[in-house]
């Protein structure tokens, strides 16, 4: 509309470069991992070999399945604890009027902007004095730390909108509060369930700080902690070839449901965000 | 007239129980909800900052054999025999205080070119033009790529000897030879800050995005009918506007920023020029056992991310104020 040719092509070089710089280190990541041997020392940003045997180290080496399922199951019960706690209580945040609320409120936004190191050496030894250390139960409890606060604030944004006249007739005839989350919110809430899990999962699935300090043995690491420590023969051979690889492997699967899951992702980033 | 009050009154009452049966309820709604975060945060926090007045080490902190030591972790005074004065403990520490300064100087770079590129890329996004849903795609995915993952990716990149970045950048004539990013001293904060800055502008950008899309149409339109010029109207119309939920999205990176971990930890490891206040205190308590210490550094970025948290509650309630006169 109205744009010179010069305009034009300024603008759309930015938006070339904008994307180039987005995707390009992803792509350089997935054409290392198919090379091997003496290629992989060799920069080229077009791919010249292609050959498997890196994922067939990564997926040999049998501690890595075993992260994979770890984090998928820590992720999961994590995800599914939080919202279960978070849809009862921001129901009360969002719909009921009582003392104290605004400050509940802060204080929860306040939890998810907690530095983990503050509360690292107390959930050590909580985690100790439970027994769970080393156990994939000590990641669960301590990732709530994070997510809890983050789907009850998100939830409740999403709860506060929705009309006042969705819950009158239920409460005239004398429906519970219980009645009326399972039966008239949830059903309206699933978009903003499915949203906030998602956000809340991909912050399990990518949490380092906690998993490398509440697991020891190999078997007991997640993705991310598998990733780091994984190290070649001698201590300044860097594996670059199966680090790649199982970079693309824990990777693409989040690429995918946040492209699947994009605009319900941005919807629920700004919920978090902006709204106050 | 006087049943009709009586009706009224019972009517009120009734309401009034109604109400109060909501709050009772309510209340018991939350109940799990902060039992648990009492639980994994509220006690761990304590705990934490406990230990920060203890010398509980990795052998002591089961046993409880550590001793309560005050505020000697922070500061503490010693005479020697000789009537001299030294001061020991974090708050006089070079390595605590180098750890400050990288932790702030990262945060605000990282944060301010976050924020100019993001709201670049949010202007960008707001146009209408071919392939629009695609490049809001392409930004999303340095946002799903996992830090760990992303660290790797460029750590790999950016390596002194097969990294393309050096290749590129040698066979344009930028540099005559290699650069070892993450090594090196003097660009290893460099590398950080380009990793984050590529990792965390999508979300500032979607931010920004999501404030542009609520100004207005027709005050465009009115700008365009008085002949304003576009770059007139973008610093008296667009940036006025879009102010608080820019403020927002600093505030919001800046206390993510101030807490960073993983980054550092394993792109720059063991180097001096990178190493945050988390990083300091998680290398005093893991690698040396200094529960002590390490605890009152982790307090004392505690306290520090507390005074951040504050300023945007009261920030929060400023724009609130605004948006509603």
């Amino acid at each position: 509309m109205g744009r010179s040719i010069l305009q034009n092509m300024v603008f759309y070089f930015v938006v070339a470069l904008i994307v180039i710089i987005s995707v390009f280190p992803f792509y350089y990541a997935l054409i290392t991992s198919f090379e091997t041997g003496t290629a992989i020392f060799k920069p080229n940003v077009l791919p010249e070999v292609f050959s498997l045997s890196n994922y067939e180290t990564v997926f040999t080496q049998r501690s890595f399945l075993r992260s994979v399922v770890n984090s998928v199951f820590i992720a999961s019960v994590t995800v599914l604890c939080a919202l279960l706690l978070a849809v009862t209580a921001s129901f009360a945040l969002a719909r009921v009027q009582f003392r104290g609320r605004g400050l509940l409120l802060i204080t929860i936004l306040g939890v998810s902007m907690f530095p983990q190191i503050a509360v690292l050496s107390g959930l050590f030894e909580l985690v100790n004095a439970l027994g769970i250390y080393n156990k994939p139960w000590a990641l669960v409890l301590s990732y709530t730390i994070f997510t809890l606060p983050f789907t009850v604030w998100v939830l409740t944004t999403f709860m506060r909108d929705l009309p006042i006249e969705i819950e009158e007739a239920a409460i005239v005839d004398g429906a519970t509060p219980w009645v009326i989350i399972t039966r008239i919110f949830l059903p309206l809430l699933w978009p903003a369930l499915v949203t906030t899990g998602l956000l809340a999962f991909i912050g399990a699935w990518n949490e380092f700080l906690f998993a490398l300090t509440f697991t020891i043995s190999e078997t007991e690491r997640t993705v991310p902690v598998a990733i780091a420590l994984l190290s070649g023969a001698s201590v300044n051979e860097i594996p670059w070839g199966p680090i790649m690889a199982a970079s693309v492997i824990v990777t693409v699967p989040l690429i995918l449901l946040v492209l699947i899951f994009q605009r319900k992702i941005v919807a629920g980033l700004t919920a978090g965000g902006v709204k106050g | 007239m006087r049943g009709n009050n009586n009706h009224a009154i019972k009517h009120n009452s009734a309401e009034l129980n109604l109400q109060q049966q909501r709050v009772i309820a309510a209340y018991k709604l939350l109940v799990p909800m902060l039992i648990m975060l009492v639980f994994v945060a509220a006690w761990p926090l304590f705990r934490s900052i406990s230990f920060s007045f203890t010398d509980a080490t990795s052998n002591t902190i089961f046993n409880g054999q550590s001793n309560w030591v005050g505020f000697d972790n922070y500061l503490e005074r010693r005479v020697r025999s000789n009537g001299e004065v030294s001061w020991r403990g974090v708050l006089v520490d070079s390595d605590w205080w180098n750890a400050v300064w990288n932790t702030i100087r990262f945060s605000v770079v990282s944060v301010s070119l976050e924020a100019f590129f993001g709201l670049l890329i949010a202007l960008v996004l707001n146009m209408q033009f071919r392939g629009r849903g695609f490049v809001r795609a392409a930004i999303l995915i340095p946002w799903a790529i996992p830090t760990v993952v992303s660290a790797r990716m460029w750590g790999w990149m950016l390596n002194d000897q097969f990294g393309i970045i050096n290749h590129i950048m040698m066979s344009i004539g930028l540099i005559s030879e290699p650069i070892a990013w993450t090594a090196s001293s003097d660009t290893a904060m460099l590398a950080v800050l380009i990793v984050d800055v590529w990792k965390t502008t999508p979300f500032m950008a979607l931010l920004i995005l999501a404030g542009l899309q609520m100004i207005p149409r027709d005050m465009y339109e009115a700008a365009k009918i008085d002949g304003v010029h576009p770059i007139r109207v973008f610093f008296r119309i667009t940036l006025p506007l879009l102010k608080p939920a820019i403020m927002i999205a600093i505030i919001f990176r800046g206390l993510d920023a101030l807490r960073i971990f993983d980054l550092i930890y394993l792109l720059t490891p063991q180097s001096d020029a990178t190493v945050t206040m988390s990083v300091l205190s998680y290398r005093e308590i893991q690698q040396f056992g200094d529960y002590g210490e390490g605890s009152a550094m982790s307090t004392l970025l505690f306290l520090i991310i507390t005074a951040f948290v504050l300023l945007y509650i009261k920030l929060g309630k400023l724009d609130l104020a605004e948006g509603k006169s």
